[in-house]
């Protein structure tokens, strides 16, 4: 995919998130917009996938740590063709194949089970260290909240990244600034994440725009150093895309109404 | 009758895995010293992954290497592994049911010395209330060879409750089938279900009612769950008289799975003997045993109560 068909795939995710979330009633759209770019971009660019054959044992991996955000996650699967789209009207509706987190048991194309923030970057630790075992070539990426890194396993799991010298692992920090309850400031700061990455052993990339998709395009190609995992730590704006969730701590975990459904549509015709 | 720990057998048995299966991967939170996964790591130092002090990172990693075709064997003490990362258990392995087998050690009050802060009394209640949990504790040295064997063959997640003190190795050769409760000795005033180290004191609690003219059916029960339905509901008839003795708090473990097995089908007198909703204490394993009632003379004296 060029640039721009890049932004058209991402302009079409964020309808999806809207359009999931409104029919459900309830979801999570703020942390879904903002990780949209850097989703798209790790689906689109770096992985070597099937929508065929979902279950190839040579596939690369990717895990959800910030599982709440699955409408993005869904979005980017049906636009890939995992699944129909004519899915998206059963999210979080009773026998859906779309739980309101991730179930790898479930969804076609979700390869870890996450919702319970701190433990899909473990787990997809756990991938590429098997990875690293078995001799394969596959690579393994995560997307993590910020507010996620207040658990205390994540940095158990960085611990490991590195001692196990796992450079067929990327993290990318979907660093928007808020969470539930506030800002991360407001409820608990995380320092200079940045610092403590590279503290952690993690070639770090610092990202100023994580919604500028030629910006992840390319920190996703940058080559990790030889030995190191890679950290990407993208400063996105939560609810991006559509004007009234931008930077609102209000929409992290609320749908949009039918009015509002309509009006986020519009601003996303592109 | 010779002794040794569970968890020994554990470590041997891992490494005999290892030979004939090479997906058989083992996780460790630096206390392979103690879990004797170290006689694993001497033999296949490339497949056994320390964690370090990090039990819910070590747990949920088992669950990522699980996802790539392997089978991580996964050990700490139980106070950890089953109490600290319960819900790493519970979300990334047992919901997505994952091929992840986790043996921990040090369960129960007979850990000794180190007191009621290791001594996880409360393991088999938590991984029994898992969905689609396998949960085992097996009674002795051979039975846990068999137990190690059957959790690598079978599909799905494991509990595997082992223990730190040596104990009696039967002579017999039992078989070992999960889910399959084994006779160990017929009765029929009373059926005595136990588990664990608790099946020899058990064993050893009938022979001296024998001497009394009781007539003591004692059956060991490996799995917790599945449990042997058809098992106890045939001796709770059979004896009428029910008793379940387990290194365990009789709140949510064996006593609990066999009571709902017979409750509200069969009439019979029920004892659970157990770790009395309390906490361990520091002490020499079998003083620390004694203090909570699990020596067979007292385990004797127990079931008469209701003889």
């Amino acid at each position: 995919m060029n640039t721009a068909e890049l932004k058209q795939f991402c302009t079409e995710v964020r309808r999806d998130i809207i359009n999931m979330t409104a029919n459900a009633g309830s979801g999570h759209p703020g942390g879904s917009l903002s990780a949209t770019e850097l989703m798209s971009a790790i689906f689109c660019t770096q992985m070597r996938i099937d929508p065929k054959n979902p279950k190839d044992p040579n596939r690369d991996r990717f895990v959800l740590s910030k599982g709440h955000c699955a409408p993005c996650y869904y979005g980017i699967l049906a636009e890939l063709g995992f699944f129909d789209k004519a899915e998206f009207q059963n999210f979080r509706q009773l026998h859906s194949i779309l739980q309101g987190h991730p179930d790898m048991k479930k969804t076609p194309g979700v390869d870890a089970s996450t919702g319970s923030l701190g433990q899909g970057v473990s787990i997809a630790t756990g991938m590429a260290l098997g990875a690293k075992y078995l001799g394969k070539d596959t690579k393994v990426y995560t997307i993590l909240g910020d507010g996620e890194c207040q658990e205390g396993q994540v940095w158990e799991a960085f611990m490991a990244a590195n001692h196990y010298k796992l450079d067929n692992l990327t993290v990318v920090i979907d660093n928007n600034g808020l969470q539930i309850d506030g800002s991360n400031d407001e409820v608990m700061s995380l320092g200079d994440l940045a610092a403590k990455l590279k503290a952690f052993g993690f070639h770090t990339i610092e990202l100023a725009d994580g919604n500028d998709i030629e910006a992840v395009v390319a920190a996703l190609n940058e080559p990790t150093t030889p030995g190191k995992p890679k950290a990407i730590l993208a400063h996105t704006v939560k609810g991006k895309g559509v004007s009234y969730m931008e930077n609102q701590v209000g929409w992290h975990g609320k749908a949009p109404n039918e009015e509002q459904r309509q009006q986020a549509l519009k601003e996303l015709e592109g | 009758m010779s002794e040794k720990a569970t968890r020994a057998a554990y470590g041997e048995a891992l490494a005999e895995l290892g030979a004939v299966n090479d997906k058989v991967v083992v996780l460790d939170a630096d206390l392979a010293h103690a879990t004797m996964t170290l006689t694993f790591k001497n033999a296949f130092p490339d497949r056994h992954f320390n964690a370090g002090i990090a039990e819910a990172n070590m747990v949920d990693m088992a669950a990522g290497m699980s996802t790539m075709g392997l089978i991580p064997f996964c050990s700490t003490f139980a106070m950890f592994g089953a109490g600290r990362a319960y819900e790493q258990v519970r979300n990334s392995i047992a919901y997505p049911k994952l091929n992840v087998k986790l043996a921990m050690t040090h369960a129960g009050v007979s850990v000794g010395e180190d007191g009621g802060s290791h001594q996880c009394i409360e393991d088999l209640a938590l991984m029994r209330a898992i969905p689609g949990m396998t949960v085992i504790c097996p009674a002795d040295a051979n039975e846990t060879r068999k137990a190690v064997f059957a959790a690598a063959e079978m599909q799905g997640p494991v509990y595997l409750r082992l223990a730190r003190l040596a104990s009696p190795v039967f002579e017999e050769d039992y078989p070992f089938e999960i889910g399959k409760a084994n006779v160990m000795r017929e009765g029929k005033d009373v059926a005595v279900f136990a588990t664990g180290l608790m099946v020899s004191a058990a064993l050893e609690a009938a022979k001296l009612l024998e001497a009394e003219g009781k007539s003591v059916a004692v059956i060991n029960v490996h799995t917790i769950k599945p449990i042997d339905a058809e098992c106890v509901m045939e001796y709770a008839q059979k004896c009428s008289r029910v008793v379940t003795v387990e290194e365990h708090s009789v709140i949510g473990g064996l006593g609990d799975a066999v009571a709902d097995v017979l409750m509200g089908k069969i009439c019979c007198q029920f004892k659970k003997i157990g770790v009395q909703d309390q906490f361990g204490q520091s002490g020499k394993a079998k003083d620390v045993l004694k203090e909570y009632g699990l020596t067979a003379p007292q385990i004797a004296e127990s079931i008469k109560e209701i003889l």
